[in-house]
């Protein structure tokens, strides 16, 4: 706003002090599942920015509330959910100290979202904070819900708690002005009183009789104030549908069945925009070839940058599918049922129920998956979950087991009618859930061993997912992965490019991709490390691909095609198998057989080969650390694993 | 008698929750103080977490959890 109005409006809302139009701070606090970010996002719309608050992995999201048109929007933040003030995880201690004013943040208001439908409960958090004397405002939220069911009379519920509460309906944006009025009222009184002490607090009452003495007075409040409409409530919907989809048979079957369509779409419904970006970056490759003069600069913007962004946004459709569902099933209140159902399992490998869908995401792809693990509040139980995530046999490795096996094991078959194909992939699938089961359960005995975290898990009522609320998370997780990610991801393709680029091969620009590579840093570092690997039965041209797929699984394949000297165009898959199948060391053995082949996949199967995880990995921890470790450990793992393959096949004859 | 004993489908009434733990006063923070009502809905497909009801509000907690919620049986209450 250009021309700051003045006028009693102004007052109330800006520091009068001159110069400073001071932008109000305002906090949004409320128990999980009481419609806060749905709240949230009907007060900022798209002004929303989503950070970490600092040194931690706890994401701040702040946006801009413009209150009235004629004034500086405040500053708006949603704080994670919280129960109380008696904060048990690191969420909680975040919100809890912004809201204590123990933080740099410091909220002129409070606003606490309180759920109509479940008064009693969700007033024990705001009935804490007005004891600690604190600006709040309650927005009675999905009060149109709590209607149906009970007469509350707001004006007295406000009296008896001393503080202004605001029916709101965030989906249809009603009450939202009343709730802003009643926000500047309360921060301009606030200025005027600033040095009241308002809280009583009685130090001698232990933490249990503050707690039994709130309950008895949220009682005595809701018992003057609410009235239930019905004698009987209406038999509880969600009970209902839980006794389908909690059922003791029937709730597994479920969970089987939603499981089945999202891998079913993630993995069909992606293909066609994932081919169509592989077609654009393809087409920009051969649009900058076709302007630029040949040299270092058209390689670097092809096969670099070109090539680069292009493998990394490839694997964008799966992600935002994965989110997509994600979002729906937490929105819905599903997920909630999904770790019921599966933290007896979990348990078994030290892990929480809430585990379980990251890691079933890891199955598409391990970047959703990494990032889904924010729901587990334990950050021991969530860093265990993150390191075994990358085990789980993401999409990008099927293409490198499915040339293997085009290679390798086509048309063969076991018991006269399995494909040996589908059983190898199936193999890769269970050796990486039975590896990640074992990490899980060594890293929970010993760095990340801490006492189990205490399980009571909210299951909220089912509602249909905001659509709102969908498209924000699905915005604002795509765009981290994009940028985050992106960033690190370029620099590294550009690195690995310089590799296979430099030194240059002399002579006439008709040298050839392969001759190129063989003479480049990469070939020489393939030569280099051709001993290493050499017991898993690789040679140095496997030792580029290996290098270069560190990148991302799937880079194996064009590194390979040129290696070989053959087109990279997945038409010309034909030909890359048959160099593979005629490839000859220089004793005129074969490089590849079967044997060979198996022991690549189970490397690829354990080795965490992904710079977009690695990336992740480091936004989530905060840490180069913790990427590093799992890069190291999962490579080991690989390697010996490889190892024991290529060895123990040829001890038993295999070749 | 815990609440971890109470048969799926039954009502109790809590009467302390054990402890001064983090879990302790968790569960009582999510109302689970002296003289509510409790109603044991289910157990989950493996026998364990288990579902309860308090106050209109569903939650799930393990059966180790639930051992540290003294109960009585009550009937079914009216309301």
């Amino acid at each position: 706003m250009s021309a700051v109005p003045t006028g009693p409006l102004q007052e109330r809302l800006v520091d009068p002090r001159p110069g400073s139009a001071r932008q109000l701070t305002i906090a949004l606090a409320g128990n999980p599942n009481a419609g806060k970010t749905t709240l949230f996002n009907a007060l900022t719309g798209l002004r929303q920015k989503v950070a970490n608050y600092p040194g931690v992995t706890v994401e701040s999201k702040t946006g801009l509330w413009t209150n009235a048109a004629d004034l500086p929007a405040a500053q708006l933040i949603d704080l994670p959910g919280l129960y109380s003030l008696e904060a048990t995880s690191l969420d909680e201690e975040i919100a809890r100290d912004i809201l204590l004013g123990h933080s740099s943040v410091k909220p002129d208001v409070i606003v606490v979202a309180v759920d109509a439908t479940n008064l009693v409960r969700n007033l024990y958090l705001a009935t804490q904070l007005i004891e600690a004397g604190k600006p709040v405002v309650i927005a009675l939220t999905m009060f149109d819900i709590a209607q149906r069911e009970l007469k509350i009379d707001v004006e007295q519920l406000s009296t008896l708690l001393g503080v202004p509460v605001v029916p709101v309906v965030a989906r249809e944006k009603r009450g939202l002005q009343n709730l802003a009025d009643e926000v500047f009222a309360t921060s301009a009184a606030r200025r005027d009183a600033r040095d009241l002490t308002v809280a009583l607090v009685n130090d001698i009452e232990t933490r249990q009789q503050k707690l039994f003495r709130r309950y008895a007075h949220i009682e005595r409040v809701i018992a003057d104030t609410v009235q239930p409409l019905r004698f009987h409530r209406t038999a509880d919907l969600s009970e209902r549908i839980d006794r389908v989809l909690t059922h003791r048979f029937l709730g597994p079957i479920v969970l089987l069945l939603v499981l089945l369509f999202v891998f079913q779409a993630i993995f069909s419904w992606a293909t066609v925009p994932m081919e169509l970006i592989d077609k654009f970056f393809g087409t920009a490759a051969e649009v900058v070839r076709s302007y630029l003069p040949d040299g270092i600069l058209r390689d670097l913007l092809t096969d670099g940058v070109i090539a680069g962004v292009g493998g990394v946004l490839i694997f964008l459709p799966q992600i935002l599918l994965l989110f997509l569902f994600i979002s729906i099933l937490e929105d819905s209140g599903y997920m909630a049922r999904a770790a019921f159902l599966t933290d007896r399992l979990m348990r078994s490998f030290g892990l929480h129920g809430k585990a379980f869908m990251p890691l079933l995401s890891s199955f598409a792809c391990a970047v959703p998956g990494i990032m889904a693990t924010r729901t587990i509040e334990n950050p021991k139980d969530r860093l265990a979950t993150i390191m075994i995530a990358p085990f789980m046999s993401c999409s990008a490795r099927l293409p490198v087991y499915s040339l293997m096996i085009a290679a390798f094991f086509s048309n063969q078959t076991v018991f006269g009618f399995l494909s040996v194909g589908v059983v190898i992939i199936l193999g890769m699938y269970l050796l990486g859930i039975a590896v990640a089961i074992i990490v899980a359960w060594i890293l929970k005995h010993t760095i990340l061993s801490a006492p189990p975290p205490p399980f009571v898990l909210e299951l909220p009522p089912y509602r249909l997912p905001n659509l709102r609320n969908v498209a924000h998370t699905l915005l604002n997780r795509s765009g981290v992965f994009v940028k985050r990610a992106g960033t690190v991801i370029l620099a590294i393709s550009i690195l690995l490019w310089a590799l296979a680029a430099f030194p240059r091969s002399t002579g006439s620009s008709s040298v050839s991709g392969a001759s190129q590579i063989e003479n480049s840093y990469a070939g020489r570092t393939g030569r280099l490390i051709e001993p290493l690997i050499a017991p898993l039965g690789f040679d140095w041209r496997i030792g580029v691909g290996l290098i270069s797929s560190f990148a991302a699984r799937e880079t194996i394949i064009s590194t390979l095609s040129i290696v070989y000297n053959v087109g990279a165009a997945p038409a010309e898959a034909d030909s890359l198998t048959g160099a593979l199948q005629s490839a000859r060391r220089p004793d005129g053995s074969r490089v590849w057989t079967p044997l060979v082949a198996l022991s690549l996949m189970i490397f690829f199967a354990l080795a965490c080969q992904c710079m977009s995880t690695l990336a992740i990995v480091r936004r989530e921890t905060n840490s180069w650390r913790w990427p590093l470790f799992m890069l190291g450990y999962m490579f080991v793992l690989a390697y010996v694993a490889s190892f024991l393959t290529y060895q123990g096949g040829r001890l038993l004859g295999f070749s | 008698m815990t609440l971890d004993k109470i048969p799926t489908g039954s009502f109790a009434q809590v009467v302390s929750v054990d402890g001064n733990s983090t879990i302790a006063l968790r569960l009582m923070e999510m109302g689970m103080v002296p003289g509510t009502s409790v109603r044991v809905v289910k157990s989950a497909p493996l026998g364990d977490p288990i579902h309860v009801c308090i106050r209109d509000c569903h939650l799930a907690l393990r059966r180790s959890e639930a051992q540290t919620v003294n109960v009585s049986i009550t009937a079914p209450s009216l309301f």
